[in-house]
């Protein structure tokens, strides 16, 4: 399998604050990777270093081989980057299909954006609503939204930063699935997320930030299995 | 959909279908033919509410359209104006050089937009400092210009006149053998009716365009935008542009209506006037702020002739009870209000045949 995305020595510091404090990481092509931490632990901020939403303190990050670590984020999108923030960010205030339009249309034209905007509406199961205001759809709904235009992008790699963030258990479990579902299809996804029912449902391979650094890293039962892992995150069970 | 409609018709603009676009001609028609009923007095004035469409319809595309609030649009309406004075005056109306002086007096404030625009969208100001930036140039411009009464502010036979301003620039002219054709009055009026209906229709093409997708994205949420693949910061640069160098078309427009050009068209009370005439209309619609600007400039005059701090005052009570009551806009929302009034009572009347059989 080859390298998707690597990282080599990242670090990011605000001021004193060492966001993230020498980051090695390396997702395979096709990997479906897990990133959790406690609060501040740098998980957020590290995808904003790989997107280039902010340039990195030192390091350098390699996608599909190449050295992007200067390169701007839209310019990263394009060779085939996509993600979905933590807080919703979807065009609040227009209608579902126009929110999924624009996602497309720089891909696609004509016939086969219609098809691409039919099959994503399906995807997320918005059809009935697709005049609807986005910011009149649920919190949960939102979420699937900009996971739809995240993915219209048909990327290389999705990142997801807290996709079931404020959803129900039932939500959670199709959100879930809908991960799989893509991820089987053959894109490389690295998900950040805090539910550890949800992790444990897609999770091959998890990766646990702490302090900016890289904590442990393993299959879920090895993590779980880590002492300081269950001391620093995932608490007595 | 005919082919056309597609092109002009579309999520970005209010007022679509065969039957807007007949009333609209209708309109224009009836415009076009008000020289032959009513007195050059009127055409005049005429000329003179259309003049300012193009620095709205401008502001309309970048604040409303791009998310851009810019206070400073007629920083580009002064330079364009006094543009078109100083190089009209020293090339004189022969042959094309009126022409080649209103192309300069566009061309000039695109460069203007593309240097500041290109400090501000890539330096990273934005949001209300936008509006600080682009006001701050218009009022220097303004301070400057009106400093300039002495003889030593000359270039070539133009004098700049300080507060008073450049007059008796030539209209504009082309060559026709023994009688060139002399752009005042009624000829004046058409040339800008015409671009009037070329700017509309030509923005309502841009607007709902793949490219007005991505503005309005850009307007919504930046970020996400960006996380698109859409370079923002390009987008935004080259919609500011535009819209400069339509307020541009304003003044260097305004300059050949009034044969003159002051530096208190830079000023404060000049900056807020499209402001209010965008927001009060509608700012996300073009059509709304093209009818609203050619209103409030007809009630300004109005009111002017009581006196003109009268008719400012009424403008901002305008804007106000816009801001308070109707944040979208007048036009936008009594006719948002007006469309969903009439698909209520489709939804309505729909159901209940559908709805009997069951009953």
């Amino acid at each position: 399998m080859a390298t998707i995305l690597q990282t080599r020595g990242l670090k990011k510091y605000f001021g004193g604050l060492r966001a993230i404090n020498g980051v090695d990481l390396v997702i395979e092509e096709g990997e479906l990777r897990c990133l959790i931490g406690p609060n501040g632990a740098g998980k957020s901020t590290l995808f904003k270093l790989i997107l280039g939403s902010y340039p990195p303190s030192a390091g350098a990050i390699l996608f599909k081989g190449d050295d992007i670590t200067t390169l701007q984020p839209h310019l990263r999108v394009q060779r085939g980057m996509s993600i979905k923030f933590q807080v919703p960010g979807i065009f609040l205030q227009l209608p579902v299909e126009q929110n999924l339009r624009i996602a497309l249309q720089r891909p696609h034209r004509g016939a086969a954006l219609d098809q691409a905007l039919e099959r994503l509406l399906e995807l997320i199961d918005l059809g009935h609503q697709r005049s609807e205001l986005a910011a009149n759809l649920s919190h949960g709904q939102q979420q699937w939204l900009e996971i739809a235009m995240a993915v219209a992008l048909q990327p290389a790699m999705l990142l997801l930063d807290e996709p079931t963030a404020g959803m129900s258990p039932e939500e959670t479990f199709k959100t879930g699935e809908l991960v799989k579902k893509l991820n089987a299809s053959g894109m490389t996804i690295v998900v950040i997320e805090h539910d550890m029912a949800f992790v444990r449902q897609i999770a091959k391979r998890v990766t646990v930030l702490h302090f900016g650094e890289v904590f442990d890293d393993g299959s879920l039962d090895k993590i779980v299995r880590n002492e300081d892992v269950v001391r620093i995150y995932l608490g007595k069970v | 959909m005919p082919r056309w409609l597609s092109l002009v018709d579309g999520p970005q603009t209010l007022g679509r279908g065969p039957a807007f676009w007949f009333v609209l001609g209708v309109i224009v028609l009836v415009a076009a033919l008000l020289p032959t009923f009513v007195n050059a007095f009127a055409i005049t004035n005429l000329t003179y509410f259309l003049v300012w469409v193009f620095m709205a319809l401008g502001l309309s595309l970048i604040w409303g359209y791009a998310g851009i609030l810019s206070f400073g649009q007629t920083a580009f309406f002064g330079l364009a104006g006094y543009t078109y004075g100083v190089i009209s005056i020293n090339l004189g109306d022969a042959g094309l050089w009126t022409w080649f002086a209103l192309l300069l007096s566009l061309v000039l404030p695109a460069m203007l937009a593309i240097l500041v625009g290109y400090f501000m969208f890539y330096g990273g100001v934005r949001d209300v400092f936008v509006g600080i930036v682009t006001l701050s140039i218009t009022l220097v411009f303004e301070t400057f210009m009106a400093q300039t009464a002495g003889p030593e502010w000359t270039i070539g036979s133009a004098r700049l006149n300080g507060f008073n301003g450049m007059s008796n620039m030539p209209p504009l002219t082309f060559p026709w053998g023994e009688n060139p054709i002399i752009f005042d009055g009624t000829s004046l009026f058409w040339l800008v009716l015409a671009l009037v209906v070329l700017v509309y229709v030509g923005l309502r093409i841009l607007v709902n365009s793949r490219f007005g997708n991505v503005l309005v994205a850009i307007r919504e949420n930046p970020e996400r935008a960006e996380m698109l693949g859409y370079n923002v910061r390009l987008y935004q640069l080259f919609v500011f542009v535009i819209g400069s160098v339509l307020a541009g078309l304003s003044g260097v427009l305004y300059t050949l209506w009034g044969s003159y050009i002051t530096p208190s068209s830079m000023g404060l009370t000049a900056a807020a006037l499209p402001i209010i005439w965008v927001a009060a209309g509608g700012r996300k619609d073009i059509t709304a702020t093209l009818f609203a600007t050619v209103l409030l400039t007809w009630l300004s005059q109005q009111l002017a002739v009581k006196g003109s701090q009268y008719a400012l005052i009424w403008m901002g009570v305008i804007l106000l009870v816009v801001v308070l009551f109707a944040p979208e806009g007048l036009f936008v929302t009594v006719w948002k209000k007006l469309r969903d009034g009439r698909r209520m009572r489709q939804r309505a009347t729909a159901p209940k045949t559908v709805s009997l059989p069951s009953a």
